[in-house]
């Protein structure tokens, strides 16, 4: 079946992807190829070491007052990105995944909703709001926040730590532990890969897995591996900042989260069409 | 974050010729107030600024409708021309300029590559405060140079709208050369977005504007070209390390509309000439972030001058420069009309004009070349010797000269140096190598602690340091077939300053060793891995002679610009060449260049890429 070829496609990228985790975290100490990452040698050149203890507002010539020339690495730029916001054609609800952040190069303040939308309602969403700080060159770790909402069940307040950024061979990852009340913790990860067909036509395999450290019969969530999203997307870039999708999204429950599944008679996998946009500005 | 500007059109509502090629009446809109139109009295003539000279001169700066593509954006223009007047000045005389603002924001100008107190050199918080809205504010200082210059605001993305203007500088002693025509031919970009949204984009995401990206159908090409092996090796150490092999630019004609002499390609910018006229043009790079490859099919360029500088006279087909160059060419046209071409260095546009002996008259206009994948040379510098990678071949380059590698220099073209003789270091001028440790600039690579940072994406530990490489997309022209055989590219190490004008032969008495940096991920830029914000300046005592290596840690060209002082380049031998004050960096090159800080102050030095400066490749210097 072809929406088998799907699931094994990015099944393979999911898989290629957290390997790069690894990747990256190793590169942070040790590198075969020195020229990324690593730390600084005992002997390394100071970069002050030619300012004879002048700075940027002390020391001869300096202009008066408090310094006025101020480039963009001190500035705090903003972006919104609308990865997803689509229609899944089954189950017949909206679904968002939007991001933003507002701060520096390497301080950020962000924001992550997710949340799903039928019949007019918010079925459920959750909703991060994180600090971020940049680890290195290519990710940045985060803390904060993750403020769960169930429209049928029991709201969830989470602390988040986790990093995002891009790994080697371009996998965007997303990778976030939590901590609840009553000793509840989970841990969601997610990977994206953009495959250039042309310069405009843009195929997305993603994927995302979430794990519970317990069950949580309220929002019919059990302990261990609870689901799993697999989709591959096909976006056509208008411009970089717009452009319309059509994809496919085969999704699987495990365990407990099955069980609660095949308890309320909802089915515990499904594949379906969706069809969204994705923006930012 | 505050948009000065109504949130632009994007260009894909514009149509895609129109955009490229720009209108052909693009420029500034005659419907400009009358009080501007009295500083601007005969201005705007299409592609023509207007030439003030003598010893005093008036400047007004204010914001001006200008329209090159189909809608109309506000510039900020000097006098109400783009590009603003041509100052013709002469040597050695006492020059007062004032300059107003008519802007509602501050502003400046600087006089790039003009020797000056530093309280005249036109960088706010640095120089001065800057000049405040209705502020009049008074240059005044002394010319002891000649040569062709260029100024532009120091303010923000000022230079981007539109305040870039010539500067000349008539020799007392009168020119070297003759010429019959005498033209300035200066190349800029224009966005119709607010550059601040353009920068901002590039925050979120970096290839924005390269349309130019490595696809998967590129790759299936390249598998059934030379196997699946090579295909995915030509592309490993790429994606192992996040890096584009066509990030050769952080604009492209996605945004910008490529212009010479205020000009749109449609406009097509044309300087008269009568046949058998010796003709001097006086090229310009006053964009604000693009390469600019400039020839003329069917004419020899023969380089005079390079920033300013008389070199003595080298003949080629061809030759690159960044932001803040100049070369002053010569030309003797033989037929009708020659275009002026001018591609970008990413190849997705190009600027145009026509030398002609009538109005009107047009030559064909070249494609621009196909985009060249960035080399191993370019990520790794010499350690990419026997890798076997692509684009190693270094055998054969159009001059005979090219070598790509630190280790060979036998076919340099030092014509008064060691013979060929790699042994023989005992005389290099008037340098005793074995007596001066510093006589060759060091070849120690030392990284900066804060290049082990976030800010930093890569590091190069094996530089190349050869001068004779034309850069990306110049390299073995001829034999892609690009260009007809015996085609010539410039190199730095084809110039050669005349007698004189290295005037201080003393060996430096320190060095000191900077790297430039980035993160293209992040889109900051840095030296030693700090922008400007937390970097301290390079304090320089008055009067010393002092070597600067400058190491490229990126995968990007920069022209690096020093004010206040002069940028003497020499080579990894430690032989002076060139005077210079923009001198352009390529990807894992290590360069050197010394220099005599002859005016106290504060400087800046920058890379000439505006966006590249502003994201923080800026450090300040101290002369005391």
């Amino acid at each position: 079946m072809r929406l088998n070829t799907v699931k094994y496609l990015t099944t393979l990228v999911f898989i290629v992807g957290a390997l790069q985790v690894n990747t990256a975290l190793a590169q942070m100490d040790h590198d075969e190829m020195q020229m990324q990452g690593g730390s600084a040698p005992a002997d390394a050149r100071d970069p002050h070491a030619y300012s004879d203890g002048y700075t940027l507002t002390e020391g001869p010539y300096a202009q008066p007052g408090p310094r006025q020339l101020k480039l963009a690495d001190e500035h705090a730029f903003w972006s919104v990105l609308g990865d997803r916001l689509e229609y899944h054609e089954d189950s017949e609800s909206t679904v968002y995944d939007i991001q933003a952040w507002y701060g520096t190069t390497y301080n950020r303040f962000v924001i992550k909703a997710e949340g799903d939308i039928a019949d007019g309602t918010l079925e459920e969403s959750s909703t991060e709001l994180l600090w971020g700080h940049a680890l290195n060159a290519y990710f940045d770790t985060q803390f904060g926040v993750r403020l769960d909402q169930y429209d049928e069940g029991k709201n969830r307040q989470w602390l988040a730590i986790g990093m995002q950024g891009l790994a080697p061979y371009w996998f965007e990852l997303d990778v976030t532990a939590y901590v609840g009340d009553d000793g509840r913790t989970a841990l969601s990860a997610e990977a994206e890969y953009e495959l250039l067909l042309t310069q405009r036509l843009i195929l997305q395999p993603r994927a995302e897995l979430n794990l519970y450290g317990k069950d949580d019969p309220d929002n019919s969530l059990g302990a261990g591996l609870s689901d799993l999203a697999l989709g591959l997307r096909l976006r056509y870039e208008f411009s970089r900042q717009f452009s319309p999708y059509i994809g496919v999204e085969w999704t699987d429950t495990y365990g407990d989260t099955a069980d609660y599944r095949r308890a309320a008679g909802e089915d515990t996998s499904g594949t379906q069409f969706v069809a969204g946009l994705r923006f930012w500005f | 974050m505050t948009h000065g500007f109504p949130r632009p059109k994007q260009p894909w509502q514009l149509s895609r010729r129109r955009f490229v090629q720009g209108l052909a009446a693009g420029g500034v809109l005659a419907a400009t107030p009358s009080w501007l139109q009295a500083a601007a009295k005969g201005a705007t003539a299409l592609g023509s600024a207007p030439v003030l000279s003598g010893r005093e001169i008036d400047l007004v700066i204010a914001a001006t409708p200008v329209n090159f593509t189909g809608v109309t954006r506000m510039a900020t223009t000097i006098n109400g021309s783009i590009p603003a007047p041509t100052l013709r000045l002469r040597e050695g005389d006492d020059v007062t300029i004032r300059v107003t603002n008519r802007l509602p924001v501050s502003t400046s100008i600087h006089w790039h590559g003009i020797l000056l107190p530093y309280q005249m050199d036109g960088v706010p918080g640095i120089s001065y405060p800057g000049i405040a809205p209705g502020e009049t504010f008074v240059y005044r200082f002394t010319l002891r140079q000649s040569g062709t210059y260029w100024y532009h605001s120091h303010s923000g993305f000022q230079e981007m709208t539109g305040m870039y203007g010539a500067l000349i500088i008539e020799p007392r002693a009168g020119e070297r050369h003759r010429a019959d025509q005498d033209y300035v031919v200066q190349l800029s970009d224009w966005t119709d977005e607010d550059p601040m949204h353009t920068f901002s984009k590039l925050k979120v995401q970096s290839d924005v504007y390269n349309f130019n990206q490595p696809t998967f159908f590129d790759f299936t090409a390249d598998v059934s070209k030379m196997g699946l092996q090579a295909a995915l090796e030509k592309r490993q150490m790429w994606n192992q390390m996040r890096m584009n092999p066509t990030d050769l630019a952080d604009l492209s004609a996605a945004t910008l509309t490529f212009l010479m002499n205020g000009t749109t390609p449609a406009g097509n910018w044309s300087g008269l000439f009568q046949r058998g006229d010796r003709v001097r043009l006086r090229f310009i790079n006053a964009a604000s972030n693009s390469f600019y490859d400039i020839r003329i099919p069917g004419l020899k360029l023969t380089v005079i001058q390079a920033d300013g500088q008389d070199v003595e006279p080298v003949t080629v087909d061809e030759f690159r420069f960044g932001p803040g160059e100049t070369y002053d060419v010569m030309v003797e046209p033989r037929d009708d009309a020659y275009t002026i071409f001018a591609q970008s260095m990413e190849r997705s546009g190009y600027a145009r004009g026509t030398l002609t002996v009538r109005q009107g008259l047009t030559a064909p206009v070249p494609d621009p070349d196909p985009v060249e994948w960035l080399t191993m040379a370019d990520m790794m510098g010499a350690m990419s010797h026997g890798t076997g990678h692509e684009g190693m071949n270094h055998s054969g380059m159009d001059q005979g000269s090219m070598s790509m590698g630190a280790m060979d220099h036998s076919t340099m073209d030092h014509s008064q140096m060691h013979g060929g003789m790699a042994m023989d270091h005992s005389m290099h001028g008037v340098q005793r190598a074995s007596d001066n440790p510093l006589a060759k600039p060091s070849s120690t690579i030392r990284h900066a602690r804060t290049e082990y940072g976030a800010s930093v994406d890569m590091r190069v530990d094996m530089p190349r340091t050869n001068l004779d490489d034309p850069g990306i997309g110049l390299r073995n022209l001829s034999q892609r077939g690009l260009r007809p055989q015996g085609h010539r590219v410039l190199t730095l190490a084809d110039l050669k300053s005349i007698d004189g004008v290295l005037d201080d032969r003393r060996p430096p008495a320190r060095e000191l060793e900077l790297h430039l940096t980035g993160n293209m991920e992040r889109y900051s830029w840095s030296f030693d891995g700090l922008e400007f914000g937390k970097s301290t300046p390079v304090s320089l005592r008055h009067n010393e002679r002092v070597r600067i290596i400058l190491q490229n840690d990126t995968m990007m060209t920069h022209p690096m610009h020093l004010h206040g002082m002069w940028s003497e380049l020499e080579t990894d031998q430690g032989e002076l060449r060139a005077r210079r004050h923009t001198i352009p960096v390529q990807p894992a090159q290590r360069i050197s260049y010394l220099t005599t800080p002859h005016d106290l102050g504060r400087w800046a030095w920058h890379c000439h890429l505006l966006f590249h400066m502003d994201a923080g490749m800026f450090r300040e210097v101290v002369v005391s």
